[in-house]
């Protein structure tokens, strides 16, 4: 499904901590190794807390990583200077959860629109009006919205104007993190539709960062379950409902609400809460929680093993108990 | 047990936020209210408990609770009715705590405000309601700052209080919207079970068209505060009439639903 050469993005076990009182550390990313293909999506889902906005941070630069290495074409950017930072955000651009606040309320829609195209200089002043014009449109707004200020605009539309920011510069990468969890449900589907045309006419890689698994997996091309810091399980989008494995994407399946589902069957939940992430239990991240839970789990280490063509998961009883 | 009768709500000089909104209610019963923001759902519950927020007042209708009208109930009926018949819980009930005084000393201050009980048959009586939201080591909760424990712990707190009295109607505000979908899963599953135990009824107002359709017995759909489908749930989930509910319905991601790609 996925081709070598189609891979754009490695990141190489990576590993970010945080120092925090008292001498304590603070790892909310483990060891995490993921690819990006071109034209694919990949999805990242977990629970509050479990490290995935971090993890984005590192791929577009706003962080660095404790260890590990983000091969981008090859090239690790980790050790980056300040300028080829700079030069690489080109390739690579963010539409973060509400955009209210990441845009300047005194900038009118035209400038927001623009700024990145003049600030690498790729944009004349004379055909900013033009541009973003074409921008809008990419994104089904209508032209004179140029001429609004972002808080005369409804939270779906201003959504819209961020993506449209982003793929000014024709990344070859999208992030986008909780794009739409501030969205009504009906405003959701149609940024969905649209994200998803885009990728397909322009060839995008999207990260997205979600924590609704029934959404992730109905576009999303390969999904990563992350868990305190780990990535548990990925695979295909298309096997979530059906094929998952490891415990706690079962349990993120089976603690979802569906409109047809029967009122009289119970709902099945995994009691108990995550344990705080300054103290990760040693072994399987999940071992307080999980019901298959041995002394091999409280030991060792889990570590992703491959089960079939794009599936990955890091569990030891996968293959022997089921 | 509760019933509305055609009411409208303005805030201001604006044009009204709900109007002409009907329901009613039986014991033990759960009604969902589900739209999208602005759609007035949250102003109807308040409404209910006669808190709405600045300059918002009902100019037509009437709320019967227990065939009594609670538009024109004094303070002093309403202290007699809040907490103790009529509860409320809150997207973020951690909010509501005051942030530097322990759990113990607030839960035993309010249920002293309603009830005649001693300081310690109030702290008994906090901690075995804590142990009934199946919160591990209730002692210890009531003796935590709120910051000290997770947001889910903090919701099951502000359940615990809120059932304290048993009361007969239980208002909740997007009660698991700010929780993981785990956490989201016990919440509800537990909620349920205060209805089977205790014969509270339930309102509750949420986005999630999932949670909603889960829990009621009753659906009403809102669309610029109005009414748009109201009904059973097995009616408006199976057999919409209306065309926003068709839209509405169409639009939540399922899992093994419509794929994008």
């Amino acid at each position: 499904m996925f081709k070598e050469e189609e891979m754009i993005l490695r990141t190489d076990h990576i590993v970010k901590q945080f120092p925090v009182s008292g001498g304590r550390i603070l790892t909310a990313c483990d060891d995490i190794n993921l690819n990006v293909y071109r034209g694919k999506t990949l999805g990242i889902v977990g629970e509050s807390g479990c490290g995935k906005s971090t993890f984005v941070r590192m791929v577009i630069s706003l962080d660095k990583p404790t260890s590990g290495e983000i091969l981008y074409h090859g090239r690790n950017i980790v050790n980056f200077s300040k300028k080829e930072i700079w030069e690489n955000r080109q390739n690579m651009q963010m539409v973060f959860q509400d955009p209210l606040a990441s845009f300047n309320p005194k900038m009118k829609i035209l400038d927001i629109l623009t700024e990145p195209l003049m600030n690498f200089g790729r944009l004349k002043r004379s055909e900013r009006r033009a541009k973003a014009k074409e921008l809008l449109e990419m994104v089904e707004l209508p032209a004179d919205f140029m001429d609004r200020y972002p808080n005369n605009m409804s939270g779906g539309q201003r959504q819209r104007v961020s993506i449209a920011r982003a793929l000014s510069l024709e990344p070859e990468i999208l992030i986008c993190d909780e794009a739409t969890s501030a969205l009504d449900v009906s405003i959701q589907k149609s940024v969905i539709e649209l994200l998803v045309r885009l990728q397909r006419e322009k060839e995008i890689s999207m990260i997205f960062i979600c924590h609704d698994l029934a959404l992730i997996q109905s576009f999303a091309h390969q999904i990563a379950v992350m868990y305190l810091g780990h990535i548990v399980e990925v695979l295909p989008g298309e096997d979530v409902a059906k094929h998952a494995l490891h415990p706690y994407t079962q349990a993120l399946v089976g603690a979802q609400f569906s409109i047809h589902m029967d009122p009289s069957q119970k709902i099945e939940s995994i009691e108990s809460e995550a344990p705080s992430p300054l103290d990760v239990p040693k072994g399987c991240p999940f071992q307080n929680r999980c019901d298959y839970c041995t002394e091999q789990c409280k030991s060792q280490k889990q570590i992703l093993r491959k089960v079939s063509e794009g599936h990955e998961v890091a569990c030891c009883h996968v293959t022997d108990n089921r | 047990m509760l019933e509305i009768k055609d009411l409208s709500v303005q805030y201001g000089k604006q044009a009204p936020t709900i109007e002409h909104f009907q329901l009613s209610m039986k014991k033990g019963e759960i009604i969902s209210v589900v739209g999208e923001s602005g759609s007035g759902k949250t102003t109807v519950i308040r409404a209910i408990l006669g808190a709405l927020a600045g300059g918002g007042k009902v100019t037509s209708g009437d709320i019967l609770f227990e065939g009594k009208s609670l538009l024109n109930n004094s303070k002093d009926e309403w202290r007699a009715l809040r907490g103790t018949r009529i509860s409320m819980i809150f997207q973020d009930c951690g909010g509501t705590l005051n942030p530097i005084r322990k759990i113990g000393s607030q839960y035993v201050e309010y249920i002293r405000a309603h009830g005649s009980q001693s300081k310690q048959e109030a702290w008994q009586l906090g901690v075995s309601m804590l142990q009934k939201m199946r919160l591990p080591d209730a002692e210890n909760i009531m003796n935590s700052f709120p910051h000290q424990l997770s947001g889910g712990m903090r919701q099951r707190v502000g359940i615990a209080m809120a059932m304290t009295f048993q009361p007969q109607l239980l208002l909740a505000d997007e009660p698991t919207s700010a929780l993981d979908v785990t956490t989201q899963a016990q919440i509800v599953r537990q909620m349920m079970e205060l209805r089977d135990n205790f014969g509270t009824g339930i309102i509750i107002v949420t986005h999630n068209l999932g949670v909603a359709s889960y829990m009621a017995d009753q659906l009403i759909v809102m669309q610029y505060g109005k009414i748009v489908d109201q009904g059973t749930r097995e009616d408006v989930m199976s057999h919409p009439t209306n065309e926003y509910t068709k839209r509405l319905l169409a639009a939540v991601p399922e899992m093994e639903g419509e794929r994008f790609v």
